[in-house]
């Protein structure tokens, strides 16, 4: 009786070392939006997509998000500089290129943040960004 | 029989006190408020006595903030303040950095002697037209609140290294400038008492928390820090 719950914590442990080892198989790719985004997004536009006052617009509850979305591609692969409008309010930044992204990344990212934080918008197929990408030459058809 | 189990017991007590305090060691001094910051910061200086460990000073600056004013460490006397690194247009850790100092500013907003400077390390590009603009988007409109300043990149650099923080050139890295989030806190004294990483919230909490310690500090030796 008394070894008993020694026993259980041995089972216990045993379950958790497999549930661990087999998350490490699985859970990689299912936030992958939230990673890429967290990774090559969150330390300008925010953890929440907030943006910072009025030197970073917000990805959360965006207009711009929603206005441009074939531009978005692009936009994240060459960057962006100059002023643009985001929820009405002006914005003057330099946003860097993401070379180092893929077609694909670019989609699993974008798709995370146009069904964020108050985003309800289309989502993406890979095709799709992979054409929209063509218009600044930027696919890599990966 | 009793005394030796009881000899054991002290020495396990005396053992796990000893454990404890060394582990205390390893984590920052969250649990027992600290009652006066420590004086941090580099000697390069020749000491004047055998006992003389004391870190050298700030050094004398001359920066010019978003308003075009000069400001000098005569700026600050009296004040305690907190300074890091940064430039307009760092795509890297800036923004989160410079959030996490607004966060410090705002709990203090209401108290005039805790100020802030920013130092750009990209003074070729962030002219004084630049700094203001950057401040005022962060919504920073009282400049002797927040310094937003620039100087010759050279001096920019040395305050830097007083300051405890790293900034150099650097062609590989996004921007052109590798520099750490560094925060620190400096007295009126031109003490550093405490640096902490801007990119880890819960280092600028423990600044948010430290203030209050060097403002009590101040207060009591105002008299002598004023002569």
């Amino acid at each position: 009786m008394k070894r008993h719950p020694l026993r259980l914590t041995g089972v216990a442990a045993l379950l958790l070392t497999l549930a661990l080892s087999l998350e490490s198989c699985f859970t990689e790719r299912q936030n992958e939006g939230a990673q890429l985004y967290a990774a090559h997004c969150s330390s300008c536009h925010g953890d929440q997509g907030q943006g910072l006052e009025r030197l970073i617009p917000p990805v959360a509850a965006s207009d711009y998000v929603a206005k441009h979305r074939a531009e978005l591609p692009c936009l994240i692969r060459k960057g962006m500089q100059g002023d643009i409008v985001v929820n009405g309010i002006h914005y003057n930044q330099i946003m860097p290129g993401h070379e180092d992204l893929t077609d694909s990344q670019i989609t699993i990212l974008l798709n995370f943040v146009q069904t964020s934080w108050g985003n309800t918008n289309q989502i993406y197929t890979m095709r799709e960004t992979s054409e929209l990408l063509g218009r600044c030459n930027g696919s890599d058809g990966q | 029989m009793t005394t030796s189990l009881r000899r054991v017991g002290q020495l396990l007590a005396a053992a796990g006190l000893a454990l404890s305090f060394s582990l205390g060691g390893c984590s920052s001094a969250t649990e027992n408020p600290v009652e006066r910051l420590p004086i941090l910061g580099l000697k390069y200086s020749e000491p004047t006595s055998p006992s003389d460990t004391l870190p050298d000073p700030i050094p004398a600056f001359r920066l010019t903030n978003q308003d075009r004013q000069v400001i000098t460490n005569q700026t600050f006397a009296g004040k305690v303040y907190v300074t890091d690194f940064f430039f307009a247009t760092c795509p890297s850790i800036c923004p989160k950095m410079q959030s996490e100092l607004l966060r410090v500013y705002k709990a203090y907003e209401s108290n005039p002697d805790v100020l802030f400077l920013s130092h750009t390390i990209d003074p070729a590009h962030d002219s004084i037209p630049v700094l203001r603009d950057y401040a005022e988007r962060l919504g920073i409109q009282d400049a002797a609140r927040w310094h937003f300043a620039t100087a010759g990149r050279d001096s920019i650099f040395a305050l830097a290294k007083a300051y405890m923080t790293g900034a150099q050139v650097d062609a590989t890295v996004p921007g052109g400038y590798a520099h750490s989030g560094t925060f620190a806190l400096v007295d009126s004294r031109r003490r550093v008492r405490g640096v902490y990483d801007g990119m880890v919230p819960a280092q600028v909490d423990q600044l948010i928390k430290d203030i209050p310690v060097l403002l009590k500090e101040e207060a009591e030796t105002q008299p002598v820090a004023a002569k």
